[in-house]
C-alpha cells in the first residue's frame, strides 16, 4: 500500500504514518531485497551449481571409479588411488616435475618481480616504458611465446646458442634433455612475471612517504629501511603473489604441452602434473584416473594455500589498524 | 654538488640493471619479428642476422595463405567477443547484486565466489566435458561461450570491489524517486563503473584470445579451430615453417599489444584492483 504525502503541511501525522507502517515496510523492504538479490545473481547461482558445483561433485564420484566418459562408470572404490602411488611412475614423475617448478621457480619470481619493481619505483626516467616492456610478454599468446622460445632454445643453433659459440663451446641441451628441461623451464617462465611487477608497483607507491621521512629522521640507512618499512609493507602483495602462483604452478600447462605436444620429452621431465592429467582423460579416456588426480591435486593446492593462510599472520603485515 | 653526484650515480646503476632486464623482456619478441621477416637460409645462421636482409615481406601473405588463417581469426573472433558480451553482463548483474543489494545470503554466495578461484580447472574439467557431450555441444563454439554468460568467479570479485566503492546514498535516493534495482543498475551503477567494466572487457577479451586448452579439449574439427590450435600447422612433417610461424605469431600477439597501447592506464588498474585484498 503506497502512503502518498502530500507536501508536509502535517507532518506529525506523517510521522506517525510512517511509524506505524515501519515495520510492515521494511518486511517487504527485506523480502524485495532478497527477491531482487537472488534475481540479479541467478545467473551466476545457475553457473555456480552448473558448471562448478555439480562438476566438481561428480569428478569425486568418478574419482573412485573406472570411466572412460561413455559407458557407464563402474566403481572399484580406492583402486585409482592406490594404483596412483603404487603402480604409476609417470605420475610420479608428473608429482617431482611440478613440485620443482613450483618451488624453484616461485622464490625467483617472487625475488625478480619485486627487485624490479624496487627499481621502477626509484622515481627514475622512463618508468612507464620500462614497465610497458616488462609485461609485454604476458600478452604474448601462450602458443606463440611456447613456439618462439623452442625456436631460441634450439640447441647448437637457436638464438641461445649464439654467445656459447663465440665462445667456441655448444652450449646445453637445454630443452632437449633430461637434466636442463627443467631449469630451462624455470627460465621461461621467469619471463612472465609482468603483473606481479606491476602488482609490486602498486604496493610501492602505496607506501607513505612519512615512513621513510621517519625513518631518515632516525638516521636509517637504506638496507634498514628496505627491511623495516619497504618489506613489511609490501607482505600483503608477496602473500597474494605467492597464493595465485602456487596455484598456478600447479595447473602449468599450456607453455610444456605446446613445446613437447605433451609428450613430457625428454625422459619425462616436461611431464607436469596437468599435462599428465590431460593425457590420461583425453588421449587414454581414463577419467576416472584422471578425476582422481584432479582432486589429490585439489586436496594438495587447499592444503598448501591453508598453510600459507594460517602462516600469513607470522608475516603478513596489515597496516589497517594503524592508518 | 657531492649529494647531486651520488643521485646520478645511483640513477645510473639503476638504469645499469633495468636496461639488460629490458633487453632479456624484449628478446623473444624482437627475435619473432626479426625471424618473420627472414628467408629460410638465415633462421639458424650464425652469427646471429638480428635485421635480416633484405626483408623476406612475403613471409607474411604466404603465412596467411599457408593455413585457413582467416576462417580460424573469425573463429577466435566470434568467440572471444560472445564470450566477453556475456561475461559483462552476467558478470555485473551478479557483482551488483552482491555489493548493492543487501539481502540475506550474499555473504555465503560471495564466499562461494572466492572458493572457486581455488578450484584447479581439473576437478570440473572432465564432468564439464561429459555435460557438454551429452548436450551434444562437443566440437562446437558452445561449450566455449556459454559458460561465460553465467558470470566469472574473478570479474565478479573485481566489479563487486568497484560497485561497493560508488556511495550508497546515489542507490538509496533513486529508490525513494522509486527506481526499480534494473534501472539503478542500468542507469546509476553501470555508467559510473566503466573503468572497471573497461578492465573486465579486456582481461577476457585476452584471455579468450590467447586460450588453448579450451579449443584443444572441445574443438576437434579444423573448420572449427581457433588460432591458437590453428598455428599449429607450419609444423609440417619436413619440420616447422619457421619464418611463417612467426609471421602467424606476431599477427596473433599484435592486435593484443596494440589493445595494451591504447589502453595501458586501465590494464595497469586492473592488475592492482586484482591484487588490493589478497
Amino acid at each position: 500500500m503506497p502512503v502518498e504525502l502530500p507536501g508536509t503541511q502535517n507532518s506529525a501525522m506523517a510521522t506517525a504514518t510512517a511509524t506505524a507502517n515501519l515495520p510492515r515496510r521494511k518486511l517487504s523492504q527485506g523480502t524485495r531485497h532478497t527477491i531482487n538479490g537472488l534475481l540479479f545473481a541467478s545467473p551466476w547461482i545457475f553457473g555456480l551449481l552448473v558448471f562448478w558445483i555439480y562438476p566438481t561433485l561428480a569428478s569425486a564420484y568418478y574419482s573412485f571409479t573406472k570411466y572412460n566418459g561413455v559407458r557407464n562408470p563402474t566403481f572399484t572404490g580406492l583402486a585409482n588411488y592406490i594404483e596412483l602411488f603404487t603402480k604409476d611412475e609417470e605420475f610420479l614423475a608428473a608429482v617431482y616435475n611440478t613440485v620443482y617448478f613450483a618451488v624453484v621457480s616461485i622464490p625467483l619470481a617472487i625475488f625478480f618481480a619485486f627487485g624490479l619493481a624496487m627499481m621502477l619505483n626509484a622515481k627514475i626516467r622512463g618508468q612507464v616504458v620500462y614497465r610497458t616492456i616488462y609485461f609485454l610478454p604476458t600478452l604474448v599468446p601462450e602458443v606463440a611465446l611456447a613456439l618462439v622460445w623452442v625456436f631460441i632454445f634450439t640447441p647448437h643453433n637457436g638464438l641461445i646458442a649464439a654467445p656459447f659459440r663465440a665462445f667456441g663451446s655448444r652450449g646445453p641441451c637445454w630443452l632437449t634433455c633430461a637434466e636442463w628441461a627443467r631449469p630451462t623451464l624455470v627460465l621461461l617462465a621467469l619471463w612472465i612475471i609482468g603483473q606481479q611487477i606491476i602488482l609490486y608497483l602498486a604496493g610501492l607507491q602505496d607506501v607513505p612517504q612519512d615512513l621513510y621521512d621517519a625513518a631518515d629522521v632516525d638516521g636509517a640507512n637504506f638496507l634498514s629501511k628496505f627491511r623495516n618499512v619497504t618489506v613489511p609493507i609490501l607482505t600483503p602483495v608477496v602473500f597474494f603473489h605467492l597464493i595465485t602462483s602456487v596455484i598456478g604452478a600447479l595447473n602449468f600447462f599450456a607453455i610444456p604441452y605446446i613445446m613437447t605436444g605433451g609428450t613430457g620429452f625428454p625422459a619425462n621431465s616436461t611431464l607436469f602434473y596437468s599435462i599428465y592429467l590431460y593425457k590420461n582423460a583425453f588421449h587414454y579416456l581414463e577419467m576416472g584416473y584422471a578425476s582422481a588426480m584432479a582432486w589429490l591435486l585439489f586436496m594438495f593446492t587447499l592444503v598448501v594455500t591453508l598453510i600459507i593462510f594460517r602462516s600469513a599472520r607470522l608475516w603478513v603485515f596489515y597496516a589497517g589498524g594503524e592508518d | 654538488m657531492v649529494r647531486r653526484l651520488r643521485g646520478f650515480g645511483r640513477s645510473v646503476l639503476i638504469h645499469a640493471s633495468l636496461i639488460p632486464a629490458a633487453f632479456v623482456f624484449t628478446l623473444p619478441f624482437l627475435w619473432m619479428l626479426s625471424t618473420s621477416l627472414k628467408p629460410d637460409v638465415q633462421f639458424y645462421a650464425y652469427p646471429p642476422v638480428v635485421i635480416p636482409s633484405p626483408f623476406q615481406w612475403s613471409n607474411y601473405p604466404d603465412a596467411v595463405k599457408f593455413i585457413t588463417f582467416f576462417l580460424y581469426l573469425r573463429n577466435t573472433l566470434t568467440i572471444a567477443v560472445l564470450a566477453t558480451i556475456g561475461v559483462l553482463i552476467s558478470s555485473s548483474l551478479v557483482a551488483y547484486s552482491l555489493a548493492r543489494i543487501p539481502w540475506r545470503g550474499r555473504n555465503f554466495l560471495f564466499i562461494l565466489t572466492i572458493a572457486t578461484l581455488m578450484l584447479p580447472f581439473q576437478v570440473t574439467m572432465i564432468p564439464l566435458f561429459i555435460v557438454f557431450k551429452n548436450l551434444n555441444w562437443v566440437n562446437s563454439w558452445l561449450p566455449l561461450i556459454v559458460p561465460h554468460w553465467f558470470g566469472g568467479a574473478l570479474y565478479i570479485f573485481l566489479l563487486r570491489q568497484f560497485f561497493m566503492t560508488i556511495p550508497m546514498e546515489l542507490s538509496e535516493a533513486a529508490r525513494i524517486d522509486g527506481a526499480n534495482e534494473l534501472k539503478i543498475y542500468y542507469s546509476i551503477i553501470l555508467p559510473l563503473s566503466k573503468p572497471a567494466l573497461a578492465t573486465v572487457a579486456i582481461f577476457e577479451f585476452i584471455a579468450r584470445w590467447r586460450d588453448y586448452i579450451g579449443p584443444l579439449i572441445y574443438l576437434s574439427d579444423q573448420e572449427q579451430y581457433t588460432l591458437s590450435l590453428g598455428i599449429y600447422e607450419y609444423q609440417t612433417q619436413y619440420g616447422a615453417e619457421w619464418g611463417l610461424l612467426m609471421a602467424a605469431s606476431v599477427l596473433i600477439t599484435l592486435p593484443i599489444i596494440l589493445l595494451f597501447f591504447f589502453l595501458q592506464k586501465t590494464f595497469v588498474q586492473g592488475i592492482a584492483l586484482t591484487g588490493i585484498k589478497g
